[in-house]
């Protein structure tokens, strides 16, 4: 029973992943009042592009620590959502600030309907590594 | 057939006044002359007369100007709650095409299917109310079968196959005499059809080997008599066993009925007529059969008939469009060859079976003569039934009827013949493509019908130049549609110039409660209060003020609304339709006024002829109008109370602009008309000796935007160069070098500058609308953001030149066009569709607010819409569905209106019947958007691939819905409907668009791809496949009618042009001693050949030799003489239904611009590209 390194990057890993996670479900919600008309896609685009690179950012910190204490497992898991949002970023639609998604393409029913599932997916993807982490964490702490 | 004489009615009919119109429009008075036929013939079925009633669309007399062709407009007195305003009428074009749709109510006919004969004057009343009953399992209304079982118990046994035509057409007679010649090719006619008669639906195309000689042969037939006989051998062929025909042909047809046909033809084709088998226009129906089409289609088809060229039969001897299309020579024998048989007696004609045909009266039959220039006519109907083999290039077209009768495939012929006729009857015949080059036909040119079942069969349709659906009947689930692999989707004109609608004002504006669908002529009655939504079917109460009619002013009847008359109606909306007061029009302009800009001298041109139209600008008392140069700087003018001149002010902080002065920059055009004129005056000159390289266009439009923010409206922008400076600066991106490459960069806008700009404009509701009259390489895939995303349009002149006349000229009109059309401010657009279809994807320049709302700040009658349309959830329990679009805008005179178009298609199972109702222009308008999405999103050659992959794919699904033998056989079968698809691809392939290869500029592509995108579809369709005439017949008609008019001048103006027949796109057409003209929508191009008589040139052009024509020669010359004025005429009628008249080139066969006419000659090869046939073979060899 030791508090090391790889404890700590755990706690830390836990609680990034509840941001996104967080991060997720707005992600979702925004997409849901899209498709329902609750909002202008302007709107909803201005609210949703603010937070792709914090949670894109957050994610990639999140898996250096991994790098850093050697969790290689935990890495290669995350290794495949990283290089996704790295190819997501790269095809972004011609804009200047941050951001993904463009006001004139987003209710086209095709990206409407990957930016859900997108979205769905990413929100298991953290569920998912939430409770690996606190498995990780416990592990970490009882074996020395 | 034709022999019917159309004047010979029932009583009951005889006094509907619109009669004497429609004959006058649709048939010769010499027809109307004639006495009726025998007693003995008079069993005309009660539905007969009905479609004579129906006012012909005028779309094919668009330039005969018969006053008889527009319907009285609609006068609905004021109500007590509802006050009905006349028809709007589209002032700027008062030459506009009448749309079927816009018919006035109290005009339309019963249903076809409708009453009785003793109904027959309130014979709409009827119908219309039986529409308010429950809705009668299709298949089973006995009142169907009334006439077929009248017309079989009570006539003679011959009588049967003497049921009167449909189409009363003098046409078909000539044709008649053709196929009563041609009949005794084919004896497989059979009356011996003995077995329990199958659902026509299951009725498969058999034996696609079926060569089209052989389909002709029935066709023919079924003019002739024994039409109970072909169908039911054919049934019984098809439905039982195949033993029963040979059978059948040995029986010689000997003009009996067959004993069982009698008590069961009505419920035979009642059901089949039912069953709303798609009859395409043009389409020949069987004379024996009761319509199975709704009343307009028909007289649609009398319409065709009569004005279009008609229907071409497969393997018709001769054109069947003879008596108009005729070609030079042919005219004089036309009389005795539409007379001689109308005066003979039915029995005469008909009597002897086919077996023993009387031969028709020969100067009729004959070939047309060679033409006035000693060539042939080649007229497009004929060469569609050209059996030369593909090898036969060159060989002409006039040679190919006389190959073998039975086609290639004649030994399957005597089964095929009956089946191939039969499917011919129901639009599901096929055609060989590599057999038959010629396909460009008046058969394969018109949109196809849409055949609704019994309970809308009345209903009119919006009108297909406004709204097309891909597919004219809808696919029931997502899965069929994929077995298809068609495209659905809709193509939509939603603001096109009509002649005549209906405007209603009303209080309470009746709509779904549920859905918001507005009430229209589809909904269904459940009974007087209530009416159930054909979207979302919620039953709703109808509100007690919709009983009156305001018509007739009676009370009672719903079905007499013009809400539930008229598929394209206009609302004025009241007050709940308004987010804020309607806004007034307001007018800004940005000139360019760079050094290029002052080089290529266009700020004269526009203000010459903004001058000239300010006055014509829709508007109200409170129109304003402001103006803006910019250069490196930005200059406004003050055009304040006060001041006698314009007073200039200029922005030299273009990184942060701000308004200089918060009014007197947009002025009242009423109150300072004076200041605006001098300023127009005033400005080319200002600029004209600067010499700032700068463009701040960027700068310029912030300011803009600034100004308008507060009420919205329309900024026009003309730019000539790339801008550079300030705010939205770009870089140039264009290789010049590599503007043949095959794959084609920057497509993609630079920055998003300019579509952020657009966005918050739609915001404010204020539309750009960009000129670009560029020297050089100006970005427009950068630039023309500001219009795409704010519902603006774009207008391109490459290369513009003061110098260059033809340039200026095409340019004023357009811009005199653009400034004087209508225009409609704050516009949303919403498509509704039925339960279980929604919008996939919008095409077309606007933002789309919501997944069916498209925010339109502005809305112009010259901008197009497409929708991609995909399932929800499968359409298995609806029989038809709907698509509706609302467009709810602000007109220039202030008043929030409503236009709503609602179009109805039925639903079906069966994949060949989905294949064989598409709608191939539609179909190319939506793959052409498509294929622009592709190419901005991917890359060119993607998009390029996904065209011809879709073209295989498609007939790959065609040969598997019709269980053809897979594997390579040396055929390509398409369904009619589907028959020019390959033609229109490979023109698409080779558009400047999507062409590679070809030294292309970036800009224009851009430019063409704009276009695919916006424009409507009938301008778009002259885009991709330009309109190929071969005039002669013209300049022959002008030396006929010449003659004539000695005799008596007066009818002479009002003359009919003649029909041309179009012509493919192939150099092979052309000839050295004819003239051709070429429609390419904004250009008409005027081919001499070499060696034209020097008495026609002069005739036209006024010269005694093609060498005097220059290389580039614009606009045809001023000559008295009949045949230049009839070419005036023939160009008048094709520049009828487009924004602007095209500006026309005369090409002389040796001259530099030649290149210009070649390359739009896309069924030929070049060096980078297949010609069509190549481009079949490579489709047939990628077809399983």
């Amino acid at each position: 029973m030791a508090f090391n390194f790889t404890a700590f990057t755990y706690i830390v890993a836990l609680i990034g992943d509840a941001f996104l996670i967080f991060f997720a479900i707005f992600h979702v919600i925004a997409f849901d009042e899209l498709k329902t008309d609750y909002k202008n896609p302007i709107d909803q685009c201005n609210s949703l592009n603010p937070l792709v690179l914090p949670e894109y950012l957050l994610h990639i910190f999140l898996n250096l620590l991994f790098l850093f204490c050697g969790e290689w497992f935990s890495l290669c898991i995350n290794i495949p959502l990283i290089a996704y949002h790295i190819w997501r970023y790269k095809n972004r639609p011609v804009m200047s600030g941050p951001g993904l998604y463009d006001p004139t393409t987003v209710l086209k029913t095709d990206t409407l309907y990957r930016n859900m599932r997108e979205g769905w997916i990413k929100l298991a993807v953290y569920l998912i590594s939430f409770f690996y982490y606190i498995y990780g964490m416990v592990y970490s702490l009882i074996s020395t | 057939m034709s022999t019917y004489n159309p004047n010979f009615v029932p009583p009951a009919h005889a006094p509907m006044p619109l009669n004497g119109n429609n004959f006058v429009n649709g048939v010769q008075g010499s027809v109307q002359q004639q006495p009726g036929p025998p007693p003995g013939q008079q069993y005309i079925p009660q539905k007969q007369p009905q479609q004579f009633q129906q006012p012909p669309p005028a779309a094919a007399f668009p330039g005969a100007g018969a006053p008889g062709n527009v319907p009285p407009p609609q006068q609905f007195n004021s109500g007590i709650t509802n006050q009905f305003l006349p028809p709007t009428s589209g002032a700027a074009t008062p030459l506009q095409q009448l749309p079927p749709s816009t018919l006035p109510p109290h005009l339309r006919p019963p249903a076809a299917n409708g009453p009785p004969l003793t109904n027959g004057s309130n014979g709409a009343s009827s119908a219309n109310s039986s529409r308010t009953a429950s809705p009668r399992p299709v298949g089973a209304a006995p009142q169907y079968a009334q006439g077929p079982i009248a017309a079989a118990l009570n006539n003679p046994p011959l009588a049967s196959g003497l049921r009167p035509s449909p189409q009363p057409t003098h046409q078909s007679l000539a044709n008649l005499t053709s196929n009563l010649e041609n009949l005794n090719l084919n004896t497989t006619r059979a009356n011996g059809g003995t077995s329990i008669l199958p659902q026509p639906q299951t009725q498969q195309q058999y034996a696609p080997t079926v060569t089209q000689k052989d389909g002709r042969g029935v066709a023919s037939a079924q003019t002739g008599p024994p039409q109970f006989n072909d169908a039911n051998s054919l049934l019984a062929a098809s439905g039982v066993a195949a033993a029963l025909v040979p059978n059948a042909m040995a029986t010689p047809f000997s003009g009996q009925k067959p004993p069982n046909l009698a008590p069961n033809p009505a419920k035979m084709f009642g059901s089949a007529s039912m069953a709303g088998r798609p009859t395409p226009a043009g389409q020949r129906i069987p004379y024996g059969v009761p319509p199975p089409t709704n009343p307009e289609q028909q007289s649609q088809q009398n319409n065709n008939l009569q004005n279009a060229p008609p229907p071409p039969r497969v393997g018709a001897v001769w054109p069947p469009s003879l008596p108009n299309v005729a070609a030079p020579g042919a005219q004089p024998m036309m009389p005795p060859a539409q007379q001689t048989p109308q005066t003979y007696p039915y029995s005469q004609v008909y009597q002897p079976g086919p077996q023993q045909q009387p031969p028709p009266p020969q100067s009729a039959v004959q070939p047309p003569p060679p033409g006035m220039f000693g060539t042939q006519p080649t007229g497009a109907p004929l060469q569609y039934q050209a059996q030369a083999p593909p090898q036969a290039y060159g060989q002409h077209p006039q040679q190919a009827p006389q190959t073998a009768p039975g086609g290639p495939y004649g030994t399957t012929a005597p089964l095929n013949v009956a089946q191939q006729g039969f499917s011919r009857l129901w639009g599901q015949d096929t055609i060989d493509l590599m057999q038959n080059r010629h396909i460009l036909t008046p058969a394969t040119l018109p949109p196809p019908k849409v055949v609704l079942h019994n309970q809308f069969h009345e209903s009119i349709n919006c009108s297909p130049s406004i709204m097309r659906c891909t597919l004219t009947k809808i696919p029931e689930s997502n899965s069929l549609l994929q077995k298809s692999r068609l495209p659905l989707g809709i193509v939509i004109h939603p603001f096109r110039d009509v002649n005549s609608l209906p405007v209603i004002q009303c209080i309470n504006i009746v709509r779904c409660r549920l859905c918001r669908t507005y009430i229209n002529p589809f909904v269904y009655f459940v009974d007087s209060k209530m009416w159930k939504c054909n979207l979302c079917y919620r039953v709703n109460e109808l509100p007690d003020d919709f009983q009156f009619d305001p018509a007739t002013k009676t009370y009672g009847d719903v079905t007499r609304r013009p809400e539930v008359r008229s598929s394209t109606i206009e609302f004025i909306a009241p007050s709940e339709y308004m987010l804020r007061p309607p806004q007034p029009a307001m007018y800004l302009f940005l000139f360019d006024v760079s050094i290029i800009a002052q080089q290529s001298g266009y700020l004269e041109a526009a203000c010459a002829v903004l001058n000239r139209h300010l006055d014509e600008m829709p508007g109200d008392a409170r129109t304003q109008v402001g103006f803006i140069c910019f250069d490196s700087f930005v200059h406004f003018y003050s055009m304040a109370e006060g001041l006698n001149q314009p007073h200039e002010m200029t922005l030299l902080d273009i990184e942060d602009p701000f308004l200089p002065r918060p009014d007197s920059l947009l002025v009242n055009l009423k109150e300072c008309k004076e200041l605006v004129r001098d300023l127009l005056k005033q400005l080319p000159k200002r600029f004209a000796h600067t010499h700032d390289p700068g463009s701040a266009l960027g700068a310029a439009l912030q300011v803009a935007f600034k100004l308008m923010q507060a009420s919205g409206g329309r900024i026009t922008v003309f730019q000539s160069c790339l801008p550079n400076k300030g705010p939205g600066a770009l870089e140039p991106r264009e290789d010049p070098n590599n503007r043949s490459a095959k794959d084609v960069a920057h497509l993609n806008p630079a920055t998003d500058f300019y579509k952020r700009f657009a966005l918050e404009c739609s915001g404010y509701q204020i539309a750009c609308d960009l000129f670009l009259m560029n020297q050089q390489y100006s970005d427009m895939a950068t630039i023309s953001g500001i219009s795409k995303h704010s519902g603006g349009c774009v207008h391109h002149f490459p290369l513009y030149q003061k110098t260059k006349p033809h340039m200026v000229e095409s340019f004023r009109s357009c811009f005199k066009r653009y400034l004087t059309r209508k225009i409609g401010f704050e516009a949303v657009m919403r498509i509704r569709c039925t339960r279980g279809l929604q919008v996939h994807t919008f095409h077309g320049n606007f933002f789309v607010r919501s997944t069916d709302l498209l925010s339109l700040p502005n809305v112009n009658p010259d901008a197009g819409y497409g929708m991609q349309i995909s399932y929800e959830e499968s359409l298995t329990d609806a029989k038809t569905i709907c698509f509706q679009a609302a467009l709810l805008y602000t007109n220039s005179e202030g008043e929030r209106r409503i236009r709503v178009h609602t179009v109805c298609l039925p639903v079906t199972a069966s994949l060949p019947e989905v294949m064989h109702s598409a709608d191939t222009e539609a179909i190319i308008g939506l793959l052409s958007k498509m294929a622009v999405d592709r190419s901005v999103a991917s890359n060119l050659s993607d998009a390029r691939d996904a065209f011809i992959n879709a073209t295989i794919d498609v007939y790959n699904a065609f040969k598997i819905a019709q269980n053809l033998p897979s594997g390579q056989s040396g055929q390509l079968i398409a369904p009619r409907s589907l028959a020019l698809l390959p033609l229109y691809i490979l023109a698409l392939l080779k558009h400047p668009a999507f062409r590679v290869g070809t030294s292309t500029r970036l800009d224009d592509r851009v430019y063409a791809m704009d276009c695919m995108k916006t424009l409507p579809l009938d301008q778009l369709m002259k885009y991709v496949y330009p309109e190929l005439y071969k005039i002669d017949a013209l300049i022959y008609h002008a030396r006929n009618s010449n003659i004539s008019s000695n005799q008596d001048d007066d009818e002479d103006e009002d003359e009919p042009l003649p029909e041309l027949p179009r012509l493919q796109l192939s150099a092979e057409h052309l000839d050295s001693r004819s003239i051709f003209l070429m429609d390419c929508g904004t250009l008409i191009m005027i081919y001499v050949g070499l060696n034209v008589p020097p008495d026609v040139l002069e005739a036209v052009l006024g010269i005694s030799s093609t060498a005097e024509l220059g290389d580039y020669v614009y606009g045809l010359p001023n000559v008295v003489s009949n045949e230049n004025d009839v070419l005036k005429r023939f160009i008048l009628r094709l520049n009828y239904d487009k924004p602007y008249s095209a500006l026309v080139q005369i090409i002389r066969d040796t001259s530099t611009a030649k290149g210009q006419f070649t390359e739009r000659l896309t069924d030929d090869r070049s060096e980078s590209s297949l010609s069509y046939y190549e481009f079949l073979q490579h489709i047939r060899a990628q077809v399983k």
